[in-house]
């Protein structure tokens, strides 16, 4: 566990760089970590974030399948919003732990 | 293909529970009469008085299939009828056994309507109906290449068609993948993988065949121990690894697995792990997820939302494999607790999410992996420590032979609910915690 400096303020990250505490998030803290991704964060960006924060503290399991099926984007559209690897991305930019893909 | 979604509020809503009594008939009814539902027929008649309990267990199909089998088809290794058995052949006497499809179960009034127009009432419901592949959820993937370049191994009529597709190939780009996780037997991808490798290099064309394994997980596997042990096997046996990869179409003109980000995999010959889904009646009944996966309680392996359903094996939406040793395990813990269940007392067994898996890395060599909920895949012996005599992570002839041996035990020991001599809760005993 270490601690980063998003923002101005002081966060615990894991060892691959995710929040350990969901509750210390802000936009502002979004937009730092985005910038780490080279992406700047639109009105659509924080509409699947708020999803994926709202999902998580539901305890619902997050997949491309379930963002996907939102009806705030679709799977291509999430993965222009974020490159690469969207689910692990938007996940740590949402301040949430990273997706268990557990199984 | 329709799916019925529906989300869970969080209030649960309750059904009556018949609390049982020696002047009336109870009724339990199993649906699906695979490794679960047959398990549970064979351990609760055994137990339940046959003057009180009263149990009908419903499956479409008349076949068992003995499924890790179906891995060593397309190569030759096994024959399709060494892996299916008449399913009438395990069940028990004293259990009703129907062959239909089952409509829709409506939970609130404790009835399952069947296809043919009948219906059964029950006090209490185990679903066991397992998990199924369906191609149509990814465009492309069941259109005119369907069994001709592309082909699944999750049935009997995939393997063997894949089988004869093997056979004639000379070279070229032979693509494994997985579309979605969760699908059952998460291992078998990966084995599919190693065996070709092998095959091809039994036959002396391995350097004709371009072996790729493209997957959405970000390594070989899930877990890190697991996931490093098996991408340095890959990097030795020559197969590309392509992560990352989440497939949003099929094109079967140009034949190439296109990815939601534009990335382009060319094949000469698909195996694909389609999307798994739960069984359709669950969609229409209400009852599941959006892959109709029932939510069901992970320790107590009760529903989520209805005291007298319980649920087995790969129709829940529990976070563990799902293979057929989790069935085995979990079945023990879903015995104690409907035992309690019928009595009115709290549902004290807990499932540890125990899964123990061979996993084959080429023709006469696997490794074995054991692991639950709480502890990933970890290095040792199992099931005792030092002596083994298994070894967990290692690649070894045993292991290979360990699978080999278990379809004996499945068809004898395993389904008809005799003992096997594995501990139901995953031990700590011989493993490298470090």
């Amino acid at each position: 566990m270490a601690q980063k400096t998003y923002a101005g303020i002081a966060v615990d990250v894991n060892d691959e760089g995710y929040l350990t505490n969901a509750g210390s998030w802000t936009n502002e803290i979004a937009v730092a970590i985005a910038q780490e991704e080279d992406i700047v964060l639109t009105e659509k960006h924080f509409a699947v974030l708020y999803f994926i924060r709202q999902k998580t503290s539901a305890g619902e399991a997050l997949s491309l399948r379930s963002i996907g099926k939102s009806g705030i984007v679709d799977a291509k559209q999430f993965y222009e919003l974020f490159p690469g690897a969207p689910l692990k991305k938007a996940s740590r930019i949402a301040g949430i732990p990273k997706p268990s893909s557990c199984v | 293909m329709h799916i019925f979604a529906k989300r869970f509020t969080a209030v649960s809503i309750k059904s009556v529970i018949q609390i049982p009594n020696r002047l009336k008939m109870n009724k339990l009814v199993i649906l699906g009469a695979g490794t679960g539902g047959t398990l549970m027929a064979n351990k609760l008649r055994k137990k339940l008085s046959r003057s009180e309990w009263e149990i009908t267990i419903v499956d479409k199909e008349p076949e068992h299939y003995y499924q890790p089998g179906f891995l060593f088809i397309p190569f030759g290794i096994y024959q399709s009828r060494q892996v299916v058995k008449p399913k009438r052949r395990f069940l028990p006497k004293g259990v009703s056994y129907i062959e239909a499809a089952i409509e829709k179960v409506m939970p609130e009034s404790n009835e399952v309507f069947l296809a043919d127009g009948t219906n059964l009432n029950y006090d209490y419901l185990i679903i066991a109906t397992g998990t199924d592949i369906v191609p149509s959820e990814t465009p492309g993937l069941d259109g005119n290449q369907w069994h001709k370049s592309i082909f699944d191994f999750y049935t009997i009529k995939g393997a063997e068609s894949l089988s004869r597709a093997i056979d004639g190939f000379n070279g070229g780009n032979f693509v494994v993948s997985l579309v979605e996780l969760p699908f059952k037997c998460p291992v078998a991808p990966l084995e599919f993988a190693f065996l070709a490798d092998s095959y091809f290099k039994k036959k002396g064309i391995r350097d004709k065949v371009n072996i790729s394994y493209v997957t959405p997980l970000s390594g070989a596997f899930t877990k890190p121990k697991a996931t490093r042990m098996l991408g340095d096997l890959m990097k030795q046996k020559n197969i590309t690894l392509i992560p990352d990869f989440n497939i949003e179409q099929v094109d079967n003109d140009s034949k190439k697995l296109v990815s939601y980000d534009g990335r382009e995999v060319p094949f000469d010959l698909l195996t694909v792990v389609p999307v798994n889904m739960g069984a359709e009646y669950v969609g229409r009944s209400g009852m599941g997820d959006d892959l109709n996966f029932v939510p069901t309680n992970k320790h107590t392996l009760q529903s989520e939302k209805w005291d007298n359903v319980f649920v087995l094996g790969d129709a829940a939406n529990i976070p563990t494999s799902k293979a057929g040793s989790v069935v085995h395990f979990a079945a023990e813990i879903l015995y104690e607790n409907f035992l309690l269940a019928i009595k009115g007392k709290p549902l004290l067994a807990k499932f540890d999410g125990h899964a123990n898996c061979f996993i084959i890395t080429g023709i006469g060599e696997g490794t074995l992996i054991d692991f639950n909920y709480d502890v990933e895949p970890l290095p040792g012996t199992f099931p005792l420590p030092v002596i083994g005599p298994m070894k967990l992570l290692k690649v070894n002839r045993l292991n290979y032979w360990g699978k080999m041996a278990f379809k004996w035990a499945y068809w004898n020991l395993l389904i008809k609910g005799r003992h096997m001599p594995i501990s139901t809760h995953m031990s700590m005993a011989g493993k490298k915690a470090g």
